[in-house]
């Protein structure tokens, strides 16, 4: 489903990745763990579609070449990242803002757009399913939400889009237990045999709750190990510096 | 040259003309046009006498030129004061009469007069240049004692009212634009509520400016009496040109004890074209009175079209407990420039006002906020609440915000806030990647940015004005 071959990416002439090589098949969970200022939210930023980056190397996702399609295109054919600060828009009702992004990716699909009363169904359901309270859908778009919150609501449009890839860019910082059981039963119950999904993390703990297929340890631009959740408790005890 | 119209009016697109021939005044401004234009109209002696009034103070008036926006030198004689289409320039008695041209033109509008497919709801009086060619739903106002007609009409069959409000708002002096007003408009509308009567319906009025060197000059006149309702609403537009045309209106609003009216406007004049060439210059003098005691008086305005709109609609607090508002959203893009705001003249007591004011400015564009709040000394216990905030795109463009404050009593309470942002490029990568293209994604931001104003919109026309706050920017991040 996704293929990164030697991706190299600088921005302001300084090289963050440094020739990358990840394969992401259909039904796959992979985790990248790695220290501070590694690259991981680069990866993120780059598989999105985010402008001001030079870029050398090839990503294909299914039959596309991913690196020439712009950020919404990337978006209508499956691409979703739940981001490590979603961003606050004041104004723009909560609601509405899913219902638009929902019709504008089915639109571009050739997909029939839903009206207000099938999607406020679907809504309803999703928030159910996640424990999510409805009123923060009320609410202008991330605006005085808590980090928590905030983190759930990635978590509600990404179930509400059913993404072909997820990308979870440090998702698990900064939540608690319950949150950050939430967020991972929003994985799971999303998890099946078509969808795939990146998790970008700190700490082994998210893993716990989401198995991953595969950990890969990224460290100066580069993965410098691949193997099983295994690799993630390894990880966790023995500490980046001392395991590197 | 058919194709390259087509693809100019995919930008503006009611910036067609309408072939039409018309009864024009002689150019220029002088003693006999301003008679040409009385006479045509065959005003009583006292409006002619009114008119020229007018024109000897404008003799001894300069334009103000405090603005922001500089423009080119107006010449004054090289102005058509007065242009009509000919089947209009006698009141018709039914739209059977009118001139398919100008029934073709307003259903180009999406302002349909004929009888069958009329909004619903809402009364419109549709004003082409110089004169008044339709006002609708006026049997159904009649009944509740509603007047609404044209202005040239109120003159004749209303003198009583006109004579006593006409420029009781608005001085015939007050400056150069509204004493020009004064001397030479033509048409405009009127509205009088009668006591306690809550008008059926919105009312509305749709200026088109049609004639090319014609400068639109109306007058519209708004009278709630004593426990009355109104809520009314203004459109505007006008053919793409490379020159600049004038429009300079006055509007007065009076709401007497325990009234209401709420006036919005949506004003989508020519911009001009990308590089600022042609486009109107808005010149607009509003002013509402709350007369009478616990009266309110509300502005809300979109204004995204016109080269330069210059305008303060405003709001004399003369009763006790009288309220003013003002909404406003002001875009400017390309080299658009507005300088607007209001005043609110606290002199009741317990007089509250409001101003919530959003300046949206892209391109090479200039957008200023200008406001006073003025408490008189006897304005006991007098509230204000002043909130500004400026939205840039690019860095190109300019947002100003000039508040004027003065206070001269101690109990009374004024807040103002102010904030200026410029369009987050990273809200538009969190758009974008939900999905929606660019231009959509800066729709719903500026949507909602603007949001409390266009909460006050007739529910009817916020849809059309959000889609017109999107339009309005198009093409504004490359």
């Amino acid at each position: 489903m996704l293929e990164i071959k030697n991706l190299k990416a600088s921005i302001e002439n300084k090289e963050i990745l440094k020739g990358l090589n990840l394969n992401i098949k259909a039904g796959e969970v992979h985790a990248i763990m790695g220290p501070n200022a590694s690259g991981k939210s680069t990866l993120s930023n780059i598989l999105s579609g985010k402008k001001g980056y030079e870029i050398s190397g090839e990503v294909r996702f299914e039959n596309n070449n991913l690196l020439k399609l712009g950020i919404e295109e990337r978006a209508h054919k499956g691409i979703f990242l739940a981001f490590q600060y979603p961003l606050e828009i004041p104004g723009v009702n909560t609601n509405n803002f899913l219902k638009t992004s929902l019709n504008a990716i089915k639109k571009a699909r050739g997909e029939k757009e839903l009206d207000a009363i099938e999607f406020l169904k679907l809504v309803k359901k999703k928030s159910s399913d996640l424990k999510i309270e409805e009123k923060i859908l009320n609410r202008h778009l991330n605006v005085g939400f808590s980090g928590g919150e905030k983190k759930k609501n990635e978590i509600l449009q990404m179930s509400i889009l059913n993404p072909k890839l997820s990308i979870l860019d440090e998702t698990d910082s900064g939540l608690d237990i319950d949150a950050l059981r939430i967020v991972s039963e929003g994985v799971n119950t999303l998890r099946d045999s078509k969808n795939s999904f990146l998790i970008i993390t700190h700490y082994q703990r998210l893993l716990n709750y989401i198995k991953p297929d595969y950990v890969h340890v990224l460290k100066n631009g580069k993965i410098i190990k691949t193997g099983n959740f295994e690799l993630a408790l390894e990880l966790e005890n023995k500490g980046y510096e001392n395991f590197l | 040259m058919i194709d390259k119209e087509l693809e100019k009016l995919k930008d503006y697109k009611y910036g067609f003309t309408t072939e039409i021939e018309n009864i024009k005044a002689p150019k220029g401004l002088n003693k006999e046009v301003i008679k040409f234009i009385s006479n045509i109209k065959k005003e009583p002696e006292w409006m002619l006498q009114w008119r020229l009034k007018a024109f000897e103070r404008l003799k001894h008036l300069k334009e103000p030129d405090w603005q922001k926006p500089k423009f080119s030198k107006i010449n004054y004689q090289d102005i058509y004061y007065y242009s009509a289409p000919k089947s209009a320039s006698e009141k018709l008695k039914s739209l059977d009469e009118l001139d398919p041209k100008i029934l073709e033109t307003y259903n180009k509008l999406g302002i349909p007069l004929q009888e069958q497919k009329r909004l619903n709801g809402i009364a419109v009086d549709a004003i082409f240049d110089s004169v008044s060619v339709a006002t609708t739903f006026k049997d159904k106002l009649t009944e509740k004692g509603v007047i609404f007609c044209s202005m040239s009409e109120a003159i004749k069959k209303h003198p009583e009212l006109v004579k006593k409000y006409l420029g009781s708002v608005i001085p015939v002096n007050d400056h150069y634009f509204a004493t020009l007003n004064s001397a030479v408009f033509t048409d405009g509308s009127f509205v009088y509520i009668p006591e306690n009567i809550r008008c059926p319906m919105e009312l509305s009025t749709y200026f088109r400016i049609n004639a090319s060197e014609t400068g639109q000059f109306e007058r519209t006149l708004i009278i709630a009496d004593k426990g009355s309702y109104v809520s009314y609403l203004e459109g505007c537009t006008a053919p793409m040109r490379d020159e600049n045309q004038l429009h300079a209106a006055n509007v007065e609003l009076i709401a007497l004890d325990n009234a209401e009216i709420k006036y919005s406007t949506v004003q989508n004049w020519y911009p001009g074209d990308k590089n600022g060439k042609g486009g109107i210059y808005n010149f607009v003098t509003k002013r509402g009175l709350c007369k009478g005691k616990n009266s309110k008086i509300s502005w809300t305005q979109v204004e995204t079209g016109s080269a330069i709109t210059w305008k303060y609609p405003s709001c004399i607090l003369q009763g006790d407990n009288s309220i003013g508002e003002f909404y406003s959203i002001a875009i400017t893009n390309n080299y658009q420039k507005a300088d607007t705001g209001t005043k609110m003249i606290h002199i009741g007591k317990n007089t509250k006002s409001k101003i919530i004011s959003k300046g949206i400015s892209a391109g090479y564009a200039d957008n200023t906020y200008r406001g006073l709040v003025n408490i008189f000394p006897k304005a006991k216990n007098a509230r204000n609440f002043t909130q500004c905030d400026s939205l840039l795109m690019g860095n190109k463009c300019g947002a100003h915000t000039v508040p004027y404050i003065k206070n001269r009593n101690s109990e009374s309470k004024i807040e103002h806030e102010a904030t200026t942002s410029k369009i987050n490029e990273d809200q538009l990568y969190y758009c974008q990647q939900r999905g929606l293209n660019t231009e959509d994604a800066i729709s719903l931001i500026v949507n909602g940015f603007c949001k409390e104003v266009l909460q006050q919109l007739p529910m009817e026309f916020a849809v059309e004005a959000q889609k017109l706050v999107g339009i309005s920017l198009e093409g504004s991040v490359g």
